[in-house]
Formats: structure tokens, sequence, C-alpha cells
């Protein structure tokens, strides 16, 4: 066990990788030499070598297209994207190659690869740097979609989406990478995906969100805790996402709150909200709440705080669905 | 059975300007002395403005920004061969190009503060916005340059990119539409060695990045990119030839980036000090200030006027900077679209409700 926070506990979990499975790859702009812009690969390349810990030319395409060959012959690539606005660079071949593999090859081939990125904003970073971009994600067949929030659990569904037979795109809390610490095993262990966890027990009102987000919600429900006893369900993994675990909590709560960083339309919100609707509408006592970005680009760092949800949105909002 | 050769190729160097401040006069582009203090001028303010924004982000009075030094006489001889028609498509490390093209000083200072109202160009010339996705800027200069020939308009299309950026399928693919419909466009490549930590030979198998013009049927040349008369020459014939009809020209500037990568990289992690000192000693600004001082254009007292002149002006951009109203906080709602869809406007009057 040693005190990690969020990028040591990626590394961590790249170097049991690496260590445990051979086929393993680590590749992308700048993982190698200069270990990463975040440093979640530092010194990765001096323990196993310029062949396994890659950097690449300058492409999000060729690195997502030579990740997807490389995967198909056997290897399983962990690429780095550096920032999660160039995923849309990538995004033809993991949309029109990486999810399809599977089905158009009748199962002979498989692609699991996994696509690693700082996601999210809150970082005064340059445009695009920022970027949620888990719906585009959700929204692609044959993609798994991570999203982790803390040490433990970073490193625990990095190992499971390593050991996932299906790519996924892991989308790492960049706002919080050093912001929590906790005790993380340093061998090998998975925490499942599709799995939500618990982050907070309560009775009045479910909470559900994910990614750097988590923190910012159990800070504000700590602030009205005296007044409001909200649950906190931290989703983990947006696709395949856990339904039971939140119709489960909202049976209890009757009421819902769908807290996320990305726009509004089309959000995965959208679609927490209408399975909700669809699975379990009688156990709502209030309208489902949703605070999220707006339809809008992230702003420049001058007004980015002006539209990530923040302390006082997330206790507005609550603090509307207690009042129905 | 036939086996022969069906092409060879050869990929030119050119420099003007020497390291010890010497000219070839046969490779000299036409310039009177004024605009050789001109360009000597500019480069003593984007160097200024270079250092200022370096050190106004080590106090925290901008976000990231990205230094120039060392590429300044790639980015100021590029830009000052351009017409303000002419269309400019440059990159975060353009802040050299941009000042050449009088995009307020204290504009680009907001950008680098975060301050989205900065990127507007100021009206009758043709900056495009500053693109942050590596390479993809290439492709808009083709566009742009293709529009230019179909509306028969005389203006050229100059982009702004990286040794890095020429591995993105955006550039090869800019390259190739440049090529098949011979657009006028420039793409000004600075090669300064580094894509963050990956050296060029990482970035492309191929010996020089100007060759990769040739496969797309137009001329790419290599020019010392720390030789600003070597640049504007380049540049210039580049335009001349693109005006005329003539197509696309690809021309890599080699040169080199004496800072870090960003103010958020440490460059010591890998490259070594001795690399570095090296290339100090080609700085693009000594050299043409021994070539001037060579010349008797520029004399000690002469040399710090100018230097004085573009310190004020760089503070009078820090103060006007910092003298800016805060942006109205639903500003980032105005310019997503013509008219605000209904949609929006809903979570725009939510936004303004919740700020009362
Ligand atoms: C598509 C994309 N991928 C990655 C990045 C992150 N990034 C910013 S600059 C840079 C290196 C670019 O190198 P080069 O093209 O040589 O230009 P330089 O920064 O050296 O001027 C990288 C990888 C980015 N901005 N855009």
């Amino acid at each position: 066990m040693a005190v990690m926070n969020i990028v040591q506990a990626v590394n961590s979990a790249l170097k049991c990788a690496l260590e445990e499975d051979k086929s393993v790859v680590v590749l992308g702009e700048d993982v190698g030499v200069n270990g990463g812009v975040f440093r979640a690969t530092d010194g990765l390349q001096k323990i196993f070598g310029p062949k396994r810990v890659v950097d690449t030319p300058l492409s999000e395409l060729g690195i997502a297209g030579v990740s997807v060959g490389m995967a198909v012959n056997g290897l399983k690539p962990v690429a780095e994207i550096q920032f999660s606005g160039f995923l849309y660079a990538a995004f033809d071949q993991l949309v029109s190659h990486a999810g399809r593999i599977r089905t158009r090859s009748r199962g002979r081939f498989s692609c699991p690869l996994v696509v690693r990125t700082p996601s999210g904003g809150g970082i005064r970073a340059l445009e695009l740097h920022c970027e949620m971009p888990e719906s585009f994600f959700a929204h692609a067949p044959g993609i798994k979609v991570v999203c982790p929030s803390t040490p433990y659990d970073t490193k625990g569904l990095l190992l499971a989406s390593i050991k996932d037979p299906d790519p996924v795109i892991f989308l790492e809390p960049t706002r919080i990478y050093r912001a929590i610490k906790e005790e993380v095993p340093d061998n090998f262990y998975a925490v499942p995906l599709g799995k939500a966890r618990i982050a907070k027990q309560g009775k009045d009102v479910t909470i559900v969100t994910w990614g750097a987000m988590v923190k910012y919600t159990l800070d504000a429900v700590e602030k009205i805790k005296n007044d409001i006893d909200a649950e906190v369900i931290d989703l983990r993994t947006i696709y395949p996402f856990d339904s039971k675990a939140i119709l489960e909590s909202v049976k209890k709560t009757g009421r819902l709150v769908i807290i996320h960083e990305a726009p509004r339309t089309a959000g995965f919100g959208a679609e927490i909200s209408a399975t909700v609707s669809e699975k379990g509408l009688d156990l709502l006592s209030a309208p489902i709440v949703r605070i999220t970005g707006y339809d809008t680009t992230l702003p420049f760092p001058k007004l980015e705080k002006e539209y990530i949800p923040d302390e006082a949105r997330i206790i507005a909002g609550i603090k509307k669905v207690m009042a129905y | 059975m036939v086996k022969k050769i069906l092409a060879k190729f050869e990929v030119s160097y050119l420099q003007a300007l020497d390291e010890e401040g010497n000219a070839d006069q046969q490779l000299m582009p036409k310039l009177s002395e004024k605009e050789m203090l001109r360009l000597y001028e500019m480069m003593v303010l984007v160097r200024a403005f270079d250092d200022k924004a370096f050190s106004l982000q080590r106090q925290g009075r901008i976000g990231t920004y990205l230094q120039i030094k060392g590429q300044e006489a790639a980015q100021v001889g590029s830009a000052m061969a351009l017409k303000d028609d002419d269309w400019l498509f440059p990159m975060y490390r353009s802040a050299g190009a941009l000042i050449a093209r009088k995009h307020p000083m204290h504009l680009i200072l907001a950008y680098y503060g975060g301050d989205e109202r900065s990127l507007k160009a100021p009206e009758g010339i043709n900056n495009f916005p500053i693109c942050i996705a590596v390479g993809t800027q290439t492709l808009h200069a083709a566009g742009s340059a293709i529009a230019s020939s179909l509306k028969n308009e005389k203006s050229v299309s100059l982009v702004y990119l990286g040794d890095g950026a020429t591995s993105k399928e955006d550039c090869m693919s800019a390259m190739n539409f440049a090529g098949v419909f011979k657009a006028p466009v420039i793409f000004l490549v600075e090669n300064n060695q580094y894509a963050i930590s990956v050296p060029r030979k990482t970035q492309t198998a191929s010996e020089t990045i100007a060759q990769k013009a040739i496969a797309f049927g137009f001329e790419g040349i290599q020019i010392d990119g720390n030789d600003i008369f070597g640049v504007y020459g380049a540049v210039k014939n580049a335009v001349e030839k693109a005006r005329a009809g003539k197509g696309p020209t690809f021309i890599e500037c080699f040169t080199y980036r004496l800072g870090d990568h960003s103010t958020s990289d440490d460059a010591a992690r890998y490259r070594l000090r001795e690399e570095v000192a090296e290339w100090q000693k080609k700085d693009p600004l000594l050299r043409l200030e021994k070539f001037l001082s060579n010349q008797k254009l520029l004399t000690i007292a002469k040399k710090e006027e100018i230097l004085e002149k573009a310190k004020e002006k760089v503070e009078e951009a820090v103060e006007a900077y910092e003298a800016m109203e805060p942006p109205a906080k639903d500003d980032f709602f105005k310019f997503m679209f013509k008219e605000m869809p209904e949609q929006l406007k809903e979570q725009h009057d939510e936004f303004m409700r919740s700020h009362l």
C-alpha cells in the first residue's frame, strides 16, 4: 500500500499491467522520455524500454488506428491521447473500427485496446484541453467508457479496462489528478466495469455523477448535510452504466439529480433520465433535475467557472428537487 | 522487361545571412535600408513581447504561454511578406506573426490570459483565429486558397505549422488538396526540432520535412529559419508565385525553440543544455544585429532606442490588457449561433436568473 493521487494511480496501474502481461504496450505523444505531460507514464520507459513504452509521431488518428491494428494482432495497446479534445481527431478510427471489429469479423477478431486521456475543465488550460466527451463515445456502439473519480478506483478500473476484451475509452479527471490522495494497493487488482459506487449513503435524494464532479458534489452535499441527506452515486462506468444501482437508490429516495460537466443536450444525463423515466417513473416523487454544462463550447479560463457546475448550482439544484 | 528511373528529386537549402551576420548578395531579397530596419524593429518588438509574456505567466498574470524565442525570424520574416488581405492561419505559438500582422498586443496577452474576446481579428486584416489542435489549420488554409482562386482574387493564404504537425493527416490532406487544385497557399513549417519532447527524428523517417511536398507535386524548400532575409525572400517568392497562379509552396524553416515547449513544460527532461547553447549562438536577432551594424545601419544608440521603444509598446499593451473590463458573465453564449436557438435561449435565461 502507498498513498497515491490519481496520476500516480494511473502510473501504478500501467506498471502493473506492463509487468503482468507482455502483450501490453503503452503508446502516445510524449509518453516515453518525457513520461507524459502530466507524468502519468513517468519512469515507465526506463523500466520497460522504448518498444513497450512508445513515443509516437504526432497523430491521434494514427495512434488510435495503429492501436486497432496492434489489438487485432494480439497486443494490448494502452494509448494516451494527450488531452481529451484531441480524441476528436481519433474519432474515426475508434468509431468506424475499434467498436466494430468484433462484430464485423463475426467474433473472429477483437479489439482490446484502451485509450486513456485527461478530461474535463477547471484547470485554466487552452481551448480543447478540457472536453468531456463521454457522450460521444457512449453513443458509439461497441465501445465502453470509464470515468474514475478516486485514486483507488482509477487503478482498479484502469486494470479492469486493460483486461477487458473490448475497446475502452478511459477518461481521467484532470482537475482532481492531484487533489485526492488515498491508500492504493501496489499489486494488481481490478474494480469491475459497469458497477457504480455509492460514494455517500443518504435517504432524501439520489445524486448521480462521475469524474471530477464527484468530488465537488460531495463537497456541496457536505455543506447542506444538516438539512438534506443526499445519496451520491459515482457512476464510474458510463457505458455500460449501472442502471440497477440508480433505480435502487431512487426507490429509496424518490428524487433524482444528475450532475455532469458536458453540455446538457444529449449529455449522458439525458440517458440516465430516460432510463429512470422508463423503468422507474412510479418511484419518483419529483421531476428529475439535471445540473450540467451549457450547450456552448467550454469558455476560456476567464469564464470557465461560470460554465462548470459549481457548489452554488449543485445546492440550488438539490434544493429544487427537494422543494417539489 | 523495362526498368528505368522515373523521377529524381533534389531538396534545396537556402541561407542568405549567416551566423556571423554576413549576407550573400546573390541570395538577398530586394529590401531597402528602411525595410531592413523595419524587420529588425519588428523582431525586437516580438522578442520584448515574448520575454514579457513569459514573465507575466510566471507572475500569474496570464495563463499558459508558448514562447517564440529563437523563432522570431521565421515568424516575422514570413508575416511581413504578406499583404493585409492575404489570409494568415496562426497556431498557438504564432504570437510573433500576429504582432507583425497588427493583431493588437494587448489582445494577444488577453488570449493567453484566457479571454475569448481576444481572438477577433482587426477589420481588414484576414487573420484566422489561433488554432490549438495541432495541424488542423493547414486544411483551412488550403480551402481558403482554393476559394481565393475560385473567386479570381489575388490574395494568398499562409499557414503556420510545426514539425510535429507535419505528421498529422490534416497536413498531408491539405498538401494534397493544395497540389491538386494548384492553390495559392504557403505552408510555413517552423521546424524547431521538437514537438514537446519528441525530437524531429522520431517524428518522421523522412530526411527533411521539405521533401514531403515533392510527393504532393509541388515545391518544398528548406531555409535557415534563423535568417530573416532567407525567410522573407523565400516567402516573397512563394507569394508571387501563388499570386501568378503557379500553385503552392512548402517552406521548412530550420530553426530551434530556445525556450521550453510551454510554460507548463520542462525541456531539461528531454534535451541537453549543450544543445540549447549551440543554438543560442545562432540567435536570429543577434545575427541581424551584426549585419545591420556591419552595414552601418545600426549604431549602439539606435539599437537602444529601438529596444526602449519596443519595451514601451509592450508595457502599454500590458496596461491595456490589465485595464480591460472583465467579459460579461454570459459572454460565451453570444457567438454560438447567429440566432440563439430556443433551446439554448432557455439555458441562457436560466443562467441569467442564477446570476442575478
Ligand atoms: C491534435 C493535437 N494533439 C496534441 C496536442 C498537444 N500538443 C500541443 S503542441 C504539441 C507539439 C506540437 O509540436 P510542433 O507541431 O512541432 O509545434 P511546436 O509546438 O514545436 O511549435 C502537442 C503534442 C495538440 N495541441 N493538438
